[in-house]
């Protein structure tokens, strides 16, 4: 026994110092930015979400090392330093990411960190962020609680969170004028889903005080099959059915509830529906009412940033940009923009990761898909003016957006130090919408 | 004291103090080794449990249910109750688990094989589906939990990940040297020859259905201390710590280290937690196939696991020595 114990320790010495040899020496250079970038290569989230966002990330970083990025991040990298990013895939839980962020800041030394997609990543990797003082960007995570419930000094949220998505669904309806007596919801049965439910009932409640819920179906996450549930939905006929699904939940519900004709019956809202575009194509059901999260893709604005960004992501994979690579260019356009602020502040130095979380704090940017202003959670979390669309067909038979509104940021965000589902229940107090 | 119980609480000892060293060398050079460390005991002691229903020849998938129990409710005491002392904290995620384990082995503790295994899969996806729906306390996101203290005191937070290395440490010599004491007792030995002949077992008078009982509960004391250790070592708990794929990760460690010997589960955890973070590192978009492709290389040339390959050494060694001793005699 002790010489089993013995050899395992020595064993084990010899394991760690394999690992240590591998890790290398990754002392920071003046002129690299290292960023690690974590999302999901691998699992559910994958194709709809994480390798889009990745793609987009890698293109813009190798445009932004180029110089070829117009103004006003015609600069090249981060303020003439290059951008080096190290992919890390998120699948694998809350637990496996912890290990793998404290990795990339203790071990491979990276300046900051920008990543997930998951809720429950978000949560868990901010207290971690704080306590090891390393620069954080979540760029696609949707819960409101992260600054809700929390203050981080080093963590930033550079994307709106999904109160924004089922608010500015009611209100397009309104805006729409469209009669709303009954209304259903089909979402996944996990945070994401209850929070979505939760924010558009509360919205609809201000909107439509006389409309019914008639049902309320939560199918567990990565159900596949909603034969029931339409069948539910199909029998209670109401006038609106929402859904928060996303990646393949969404595609199978469109799939399946496109030959019933639930499309004709009700007028079904998609919260973040926008990515289900590309890969369903010419099955795209017509008629449905989509948001994506912001003005992305389909639904950008009309900018020279966005046709330039638009265009380039299509020529490079030969498909539209869906709302995961915006938002992956919006972190890392406010990233740029900040760390050249805290240059400007600091006469031109490369700047320590607190001038850059200084400079991040209640920043402001131009990004594709509007201005982000870092206005909620202390200056930590964004707001962005959004929109949503109705699906359509052109000529060619491929799908397009029509009847497009708008929402200012303010319009459908929460103000500053007001929880969201407060906000809504007080009646949007202090919306600024034209 | 026996012999042998003298030999394996020494090595226990000798463990401890080359860990603590080993513990302040790291913190010094290459700190991200502490945290990969702790992490790395906490599912070392889960799969702990695991090689004792091995040795009773039970393998559970669901082992996720006990490390996830341990995390829960020792999360909860300290979310809810303040109580942030992780000794404390740690025995009481050990005693939340071993009792849901004791609860629940009579039910299970009757089949064998791979009935076994798939209901202990079964009450893991349980446990998963309903913290899942319990939207009070996180639902699908977890929880965050409050920094760990260490008996009143509050680590700086550049010390804080070598405390929670120390006293894990500390666990799991004490977790090691208590299960290889048990295994070499005469209860432990009993689990041997149930794995090889259990009628035989059950006519000499013993009983299969008690050890069964047994090692299912000193498994589930052992998982919710692994799952306490990395509750506090993350900081936040989610249902995902009961989920299948969690619980395949602890088998998948048991099957690296084998039955045979204890100290290599805590090895093969380590190994795991590296060629993971690694082959991640390097392959970010094909790092399973690294690490699956990892296993069956151990299978096809350890197929007893790392465990089995000090046992050959030694084997190799005795064979030589009396191949020498017998030469010896013949001249």
């Amino acid at each position: 026994m002790v010489n089993t114990t013995l050899k395992s320790l020595m064993a084990g010495a010899a394991m760690a110092a394999l690992g240590l040899a591998a890790a290398g020496s990754a002392a920071a250079q003046d002129d690299t930015y290292k960023i690690g970038v974590v999302t999901f290569l691998s699992g559910q989230a994958a194709e709809s979400f994480g390798v889009p966002a990745w793609d987009g990330g890698k293109l813009l970083i190798e445009k932004l090392n180029a110089g070829e990025v117009p103004a006003p991040y015609d600069t090249v990298g981060f303020g003439g330093m290059k951008i080096e990013a190290i992919p890390i895939d998120e699948a694998g839980g809350a637990t496996k990411q912890v290990q793998e962020f404290r990795n990339l800041v203790q071990r491979e030394n990276v300046d900051a960190v920008i990543g997930y997609v998951s809720s429950g990543d978000c949560l868990a990797i901010s207290p971690v962020a704080d306590e090891l003082e390393a620069l954080t960007i979540l760029y696609d995570c949707g819960t409101p609680r992260v600054f809700e419930d929390g203050s981080y000094e080093y963590v930033f949220r550079t994307a709106a969170h999904a109160t924004m998505d089922n608010v500015s669904i009611a209100r397009y309806l309104k805006a729409r004028d469209m009669k709303v007596g009954t209304f259903a919801g089909l979402n996944q049965d996990y945070a994401w889903g209850h929070d979505s439910w939760r924010d558009f009932t509360a919205s609809m409640a201000q909107l439509y005080p006389e409309a019914e819920v008639t049902a309320e179906l939560f199918p567990a996450f990565g159900a596949g099959q909603y034969g029931t549930e339409i069948s539910a939905l199909m029998r209670e006929g109401p006038d609106v059915v929402h859904s928060s699904n996303w990646g393949g939940d969404l595609q199978s519900f469109l799939l399946q509830a496109l030959p019933r004709g639930l499309f004709q019956r009700s007028q079904v809202v998609l919260s973040a529906g926008d990515h289900s575009i590309p890969p369903l194509g010419k099955n795209m059901p017509e008629g449905v009412v989509l948001g994506a999260r912001g003005s992305y893709g389909l639904l950008s604005p009309d900018t020279p940033l966005n046709d330039w960004w638009f265009k380039t992501y299509q020529d490079e994979y030969d498909v539209i940009p869906v709302q995961a690579p915006y938002r992956m260019v919006q972190a890392l356009l406010g990233l740029k923009s900040a760390i050249e602020k805290a240059m400007e502040a600091n006469g031109g130095n490369r700047p320590t990761k607190d001038e850059i979380a200084a400079a991040l704090k209640g920043h402001e940017w131009e990004s594709p898909a509007g201005m982000i202003q870092m206005k909620l959670g202390d200056g930590h979390q964004a707001i962005q003016p959004t929109a949503i669309g109705t699906t359509a067909k052109d000529e060619n038979g491929d799908t397009i957006l029509v009847d497009i509104e708008r929402f200012a940021a303010e319009c459908v965000n929460p103000p500053p130090g007001q929880k969201s589902v407060d906000w809504i229940n007080a009646g949007f107090q202090g919306a600024k919408c034209e | 004291m026996h012999a042998s119980t003298k030999r394996t609480c020494l090595a226990g000892l000798i463990a401890v103090i080359l860990l603590v060293l080993a513990g302040f060398v790291f913190q010094h050079w290459q700190t991200w080794i502490l945290f990969t460390a702790t992490k790395a005991i906490g599912y070392g002691l889960v799969a702990l449990g695991i090689i004792t229903l091995m040795r009773g020849g039970l393998v559970s998938f669901g082992q996720g249910l006990v490390y996830c129990t341990g995390a829960y409710a020792s999360g909860l005491m300290a979310t809810r109750l303040g109580v942030t002392d992780a000794p404390v904290l740690l025995v009481v995620g050990m005693l939340a688990s071993a009792l849901l384990a004791l609860i629940v082995s009579p039910l299970i503790a009757r089949y064998r094989g791979i009935f076994f295994a798939m209901l202990t899969v079964a009450l893991s996806m349980v446990l998963y589906g309903v913290l899942v729906k319990m939207n009070a306390i996180g639902g699908s996101d977890g929880f965050t939990l409050p920094e760990p203290t260490f008996l009143g005191w509050q680590p700086s937070v550049d010390y804080a990940d070598l405390a929670l290395y120390l006293l894990a440490a500390v666990v799991a010599v004490v977790a090691s040297t208590a299960t290889r004491l048990y295994y070499d007792s005469m209860a432990g030995l009993v689990a041997l020859a149930v794995r090889e002949n259990e009628l035989r077992v059950e006519y000499l008078g013993s009983s299969v259905f008690k050890v069964t009982v047994r090692h299912f509960t000193i498994a589930g004391a052992l998982g919710g201390l692994g799952g306490t250790l990395n509750g506090m070592a993350l900081g936040h708990i989610d249902p995902l710590f009961s989920f299948w794929t969690t619980s395949g990760e602890f088998v998948f460690i048991a099957v690296l280290a084998g039955y045979i010997s204890v100290s290599a589960v805590f090895l093969s955890a380590m190994i795991l937690e590296l060629v993971r973070s690694f082959s991640n590192l390097y392959f970010p978009e094909t790092w399973q196939l690294i690490l699956g492709g990892f296993l069956i290389v151990v299978i096809v040339f350890l197929p007893g696991g790392i465990g089995s390959f000090w046992e050959r050494v030694k084997e190799g060694r005795a064979a030589r020595a009396q191949a020498e001793q017998e030469e010896g005699a013949g001249s």
